[in-house]
C-alpha cells in the first residue's frame, strides 16, 4: 500500500551491445530521465537482459524502494516477459513495469543520431509516465473438469472420443440421431483406397460403444452450456426412446411384429420403409430401437396398438417415457457436428425430384451399399441394371447463386462412383466436371486410375437434364445437355440414371449449437476457427475446439486428422488440470455502469453478462480477452481494460507530446 | 503551456496500433533496418477496438498534428473483429475532430499486417509527409491545456 502510494521509478536504458547505444546517446537520456519527477534512479548498461542487467533491476528494487521498473530496450514481444519475471523475483508485482522499444523503433529504423536521441528521451519519459498509473493485477488459477464433452457422432466425434479417453479422460458424447457413425456409416467404400467403409466404422462405434471412459448419449441433444473454459455446465438432453436402454437385448422383435411398416428410411434417404419402432441400420450402436412418436399408433394417433410391448419379452418398451435432462461438469468441449448434403430440388435444371432416375450422391450410396435397400446393386427403379450412368460434379457448389465455395470431396467420391459402377454394372460412366480437384495423397492417382477404366469426362456445366429424347430408341432415358468447355461444343448424352453430386453444408441445427456455445460462423454456415492458420482447431471461445466437416467441407482422412488433434488440444488443456486467467482484462465499474448492455453486445468472446438483480454488466473473468471492445463500446466510462486504462494510456500520450 | 508555432515545423505524430499487427510490422521494419521519419511516437495497444475516441482527441488537443492508427487486416484481427469495430466508429470521430477544429486527413487509419514491415515504413513516411504539407495543427499556438 505506501509503497504503492508513494511512486519510486527506477529506469533502465540498455545499450544492447552496438545496437542502440552508438545510434542513441544513452548516457543523455539516462541524465534527462534522472532529473524527471519520481525517478529515483536512472541507468545505463551493456546487456539489461543478461544476467547482471537483470541483477542491477533486482538490487536496486530491494535497496533503494524501488516500486516501479522501466527498462528502455528491445520491442516489448522480445523481453517484457524476461524483465516482469526479474520485478517479481525482487518481489514486486510484475505489471509494475513498462517497456520503451528504443530499439526496433528507435535506433535501427532512425538515420540521425541526434533526432534517435531526441525520440529515446520522449518515449522513455513516457514509459515513465505510464508505469506511474500502474496497478498491480493478478492472475487467477482455476482448476479444470477432467471431462471432455463431444458434440456430435460422426467420425470426427467419435475419433475425439476416443483419442480423449485413451488418454484417461471422461467422455460424454452426444448424438442426436438414435444411432453414431454420420455420414460415414452410410458408405459402402471409401476413396482413394476403396476400402470397406463398415470394416472401419463398425469395429470404432462398437469401441465408441464399450470404451469405460466414454459415456454415450444417443437421440439426445446439448441443451444448455454454461460456464466457462476448464468449468462448462452443460445439460444434454436425453429425448424420450420409449425403450429402456438398459432393458432392451436388442433382439428386434418389436421391429419385426410393428404393424406400421411404410415410413421412409431417413438412414436410406428415403428408398426404402422402415417400421415406427425401429434402428436406423442394423449395425446402430447402441443396438436400441426408437420410438418415432409421430407415427406410431399409440403415440401419433391415439390408437390401441401396443404390438411391440406384447411381444417384448424384457418389457423394455415404455410409452411413458419422458424427456430427461442429465448435467454434466464439463473441461474441454469439442464441437463435431459436421455436415448434410445439399438438397438439389431447387436447383430445377437437373430435375431432382421430378425424374425418379435422378439421385442425389447420398442416395446413390445407399443405392450402391450392401446393407442398403437394394442390397448394393446397383438398379433403376424398375429393377434394370443402367447401361450409360451420367454423374454431375459440383451440383449447388461453386455457384454465385448457389454456394460458392468448393465441397472438397464431391470430385473424389464421384469418380470412386465411376469406378464402383464400372465394376459392378460396366455401365458407360459419364462425368461432367468443372475442374478435376484432386489434391490428396494418391487421389491423382485414383484420377488417373478411373480415366483408364474406360470413365468418359465432359468438361462443362450441365445445362439441363430432360426427359426428352431426339432419337426415339432412347424413349424413356434421360438426356443430359451440356456444353463442353474443351471441344466448344454442346454435348446431349441420353442415359438411363443421373447422380448429382450435391455440395456439403453445415448441419441443420448449427445455427443454435453455435449460439448455445457462443461460437461465431463464417459467411457460408461453418463454424470459425481461431486463426485459419496457427489455431484451426480451437474457436475464440477458450476451451471449445471444432473437428470435422462442422469447420469446413473436408475428407474422412482430414477429418480423422483434425479429430484426433482436437481431442490433443482438449487433453492438453485437461492434462494441466489449471487455467490461468489473464490478467489484462476487462472491468466494470459497478458504479459507473448505466446497464445500459452496449458493451454486451459488443463482446466477442460472450463474456459479459447482465446482473438482473443490481442491473450492472459483469465481466466472467475467465471468458474475457481483454480485446477492450467493450471499454471502448461504453458510454459511461465504467469498462475499461486493466493495464490499457484511461490514465495509463492519455499518461503516455500526454508525455509523448511534451 | 502555451504552444507557438515555430517556423522550422516538426510535426508530432501519434500511432496507436495493435499489438497484433502493426505493432509486430513496425518491429520488424525495424529488424529490417527500414528507417522512417522520426516524428512519429508510437503507443502499443492489443487491439484497435480498444482505441476509445477520447484518446484521439486526447492527442489533438495535447498538441499532436497528425494520429495514425493501424491495425490488423480485416479478418486478421487478433480478437476476430475489434479492428471492423473500430473502422465503424471511424466517421463519428472524424465528426468530434472537426467539432474541434482538426481537419479530418489528420487522422488516418490503415490495416498493416504483421509481415508488412516495407508497407509500415511507406505508411509512416507518407503519412508524415502529408502532415508536412498541411502545416501544423490548428491546436499549436492557439490552445491553453
Ligand atoms: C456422398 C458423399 C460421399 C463421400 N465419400 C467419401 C469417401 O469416400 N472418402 C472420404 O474420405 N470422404 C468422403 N466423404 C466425406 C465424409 O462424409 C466426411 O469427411 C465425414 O463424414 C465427416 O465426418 P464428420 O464427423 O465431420 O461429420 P458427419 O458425418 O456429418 O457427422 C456429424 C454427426 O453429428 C451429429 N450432429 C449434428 N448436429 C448435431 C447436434 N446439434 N447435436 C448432436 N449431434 C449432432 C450428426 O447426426 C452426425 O452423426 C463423402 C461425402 C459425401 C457427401
Ligand atoms: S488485434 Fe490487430 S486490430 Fe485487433
Amino acid at each position: 500500500m505506501t509503497t504503492q502510494n508513494k511512486p519510486k521509478i527506477g529506469v533502465y536504458i540498455c545499450h544492447c551491445g552496438m545496437n542502440i547505444a552508438p545510434k542513441v546517446d544513452v548516457e543523455e537520456v539516462a541524465r534527462y530521465i534522472q532529473e524527471l519527477d519520481h525517478v529515483t534512479v536512472a541507468r545505463d548498461y551493456k546487456f539489461m537482459c543478461s544476467n547482471p542487467g537483470q541483477d542491477m533491476i533486482i538490487n536496486d528494487i530491494k535497496e533503494l524502494g524501488l516500486n516501479r521498473v522501466v527498462v528502455a530496450s528491445c520491442s516489448p514481444r522480445m523481453h517484457e516477459k524476461t524483465f516482469r519475471n526479474a520485478v517479481r523475483t525482487a518481489g514486486l508485482n510484475p505489471y509494475y513495469f513498462q517497456m520503451a522499444n528504443i530499439r526496433e523503433q528507435v535506433s535501427w529504423v532512425t538515420k540521425d543520431s541526434q533526432e534517435a536521441t531526441e525520440k529515446a528521451k520522449s518515449m522513455v519519459a513516457a514509459a515513465v509516465a505510464r508505469v506511474f498509473f500502474h496497478q498491480p493485477l493478478d492472475t487467477r488459477e482455476v482448476t479444470v473438469a477432467k471431462s471432455v464433452l463431444v458434440i456430435g457422432g460422426g467420425i470426427a466425434g467419435m475419433q475425439a472420443a476416443l483419442t480423449s479417453a485413451n488418454a484417461g479422460y471422461q467422455v460424454s458424447l452426444v448424438e442426436r440421431e438414435p444411432s453414431i457413425g454420420g455420414h460415414m456409416a452410410k458408405f459402402d467404400k471409401t476413396f482413394p483406397t476403396l476400402d470397406c467403409a463398415a470394416c472401419i466404422m463398425t469395429p470404432k462405434m462398437v469401441d465408441v460403444l464399450q470404451h469405460p471412459g466414454i459415456t454415450l448419449y444417443t437421440w439426445s441433444e446439448v441443451e444448455k452450456v454454461e460456464g466457462f473454459i476448464g468449468n462448462f455446465e452443460v445439460t444434454v438432453k436425453k429425448k424420450p426412446r420409449y425403450v429402456d436402454e438398459k432393458k432392451c437385448t436388442g433382439c428386434g422383435t418389436c421391429m419385426q411384429k410393428c404393424p406400421t411398416k411404410k415410413i421412409l428410411s431417413e438412414f436410406n434417404e428415403g428408398l426404402s420403409f422402415r417400421t415406427a419402432i425401429y434402428t436406423p441400420f442394423p449395425q446402430a450402436v447402441p443396438n436400441v430401437p426408437v420410438i418415432d412418436a409421430t407415427h406410431c399408433r399409440v403415440l401419433g394417433q391415439n390408437k390401441k396398438c401396443g404390438v411391440c410391448a406384447k411381444f417384448c419379452e424384457t418389457k423394455a418398451i415404455d410409452f411413458d417415457q419422458k424427456p430427461e435432462f442429465v448435467t454434466l461438469k464439463i473441461g474441454a468441449i469439442i464441437t463435431a457436428t459436421g455436415f448434410q448434403a445439399v438438397n438439389p430440388t431447387s436447383l430445377e435444371q437437373y430435375g431432382y425430384g421430378r425424374f425418379p432416375e435422378v439421385y442425389t450422391s447420398m442416395e446413390f450410396e445407399r443405392l450402391n451399399n450392401a446393407t442398403g435397400p437394394t442390397s448394393g446393386k446397383v438398379l433403376m427403379k424398375n429393377g434394370m441394371v443402367p447401361k450409360r450412368v451420367a454423374i454431375i460434379h459440383c451440383v449447388g457448389s461453386r455457384d454465385t447463386r448457389h454456394k460458392k465455395y468448393c465441397s472438397r470431396v464431391c470430385c473424389m467420391y464421384s469418380m470412386k462412383f465411376a469406378h464402383l459402377l464400372r465394376e459392378k454394372t460396366g455401365a458407360e460412366v459419364w462425368e461432367f466436371y468443372i475442374d478435376i480437384r484432386s489434391p490428396g495423397k494418391l487421389y491423382e492417382e485414383f484420377y488417373n486410375r478411373v480415366q483408364e477404366e474406360g470413365v468418359r469426362f465432359i468438361r462443362g456445366r450441365v445445362a439441363e437434364i430432360t426427359d426428352m429424347v431426339e432419337d426415339p430408341g432412347d424413349e424413356g432415358r434421360l438426356t443430359v445437355i451440356a456444353e463442353s468447355t474443351l471441344t466448344r461444343r454442346t454435348v446431349r448424352v441420353p442415359v438411363d440414371m443421373v447422380v448429382l453430386s450435391v455440395g456439403l453444408e453445415p448441419a441443420r441445427g448449427s445455427e443454435d449449437i453455435g449460439r448455445l456455445l457462443g461460437l461465431s460462423r463464417d459467411g457460408d454456415g461453418w463454424f470459425n476457427e481461431l486463426h485459419a492458420k496457427l489455431a484451426p482447431l480451437a474457436t475464440p471461445i477458450n476451451g471449445i475446439f471444432l473437428a470435422g466437416c462442422c469447420q469446413g467441407p473436408k475428407d474422412i482422412p482430414d477429418t480423422v486428422a483434425q479429430a484426433m488433434g482436437a481431442a490433443g488440444e482438449a487433453i492438453a488443456l485437461l492434462a494441466k488440470g489449471i487455467v490461468t486467467t489473464q490478467a489484462e482484462i476487462s472491468r466494470i465499474d459497478p458504479d459507473l455502469c448505466s446497464g445500459c448492455k452496449s458493451c454486451i453486445e459488443s463482446c466477442t468472446y460472450s463474456a459479459i453478462r447482465f446482473d438482473e438483480a443490481r442491473k450492472v454488466a459483469v465481466v466472467n473473468e475467465a471468458l474475457c480477452m481483454g480485446c477492450g471492445s467493450c471499454a471502448a463500446a461504453c458510454p459511461s466510462s465504467a469498462a475499461g481494460v486493466k493495464h490499457f486504462t484511461d490514465k495509463q494510456v492519455m499518461g503516455e500520450i500526454e508525455a509523448l507530446l511534451m | 503551456m502555451v504552444k507557438s508555432m515555430s517556423d522550422d515545423y516538426q510535426p508530432k505524430i501519434i500511432a496507436l496500433v495493435c499489438n497484433w499487427c502493426t505493432y509486430t510490422a513496425a518491429d520488424l521494419a525495424g529488424t529490417s533496418r527500414l528507417c522512417y521519419p522520426s516524428n512519429i511516437r508510437m503507443i502499443r495497444m492489443m487491439c484497435t477496438g480498444m482505441i476509445d475516441p477520447k484518446y484521439i482527441l486526447k492527442a489533438f488537443l495535447d498538441g499532436a498534428d497528425g494520429v495514425f492508427i493501424g491495425g490488423c487486416h480485416p479478418g486478421d484481427c487478433h480478437y476476430i473483429n475489434g479492428n471492423l469495430k473500430f473502422k465503424k466508429r471511424m466517421a463519428g470521430i472524424e465528426a468530434i475532430i472537426s467539432q474541434f477544429g482538426f481537419e479530418e486527413d489528420r487522422l488516418r487509419l490503415r490495416w498493416i499486417g504483421a509481415s508488412e514491415g516495407p508497407e509500415f515504413q511507406h505508411n509512416m513516411t507518407d503519412f508524415i509527409q502529408t502532415i508536412q504539407n498541411m502545416g501544423p495543427s490548428p491546436a499549436k499556438g492557439l490552445m491553453v491545456l
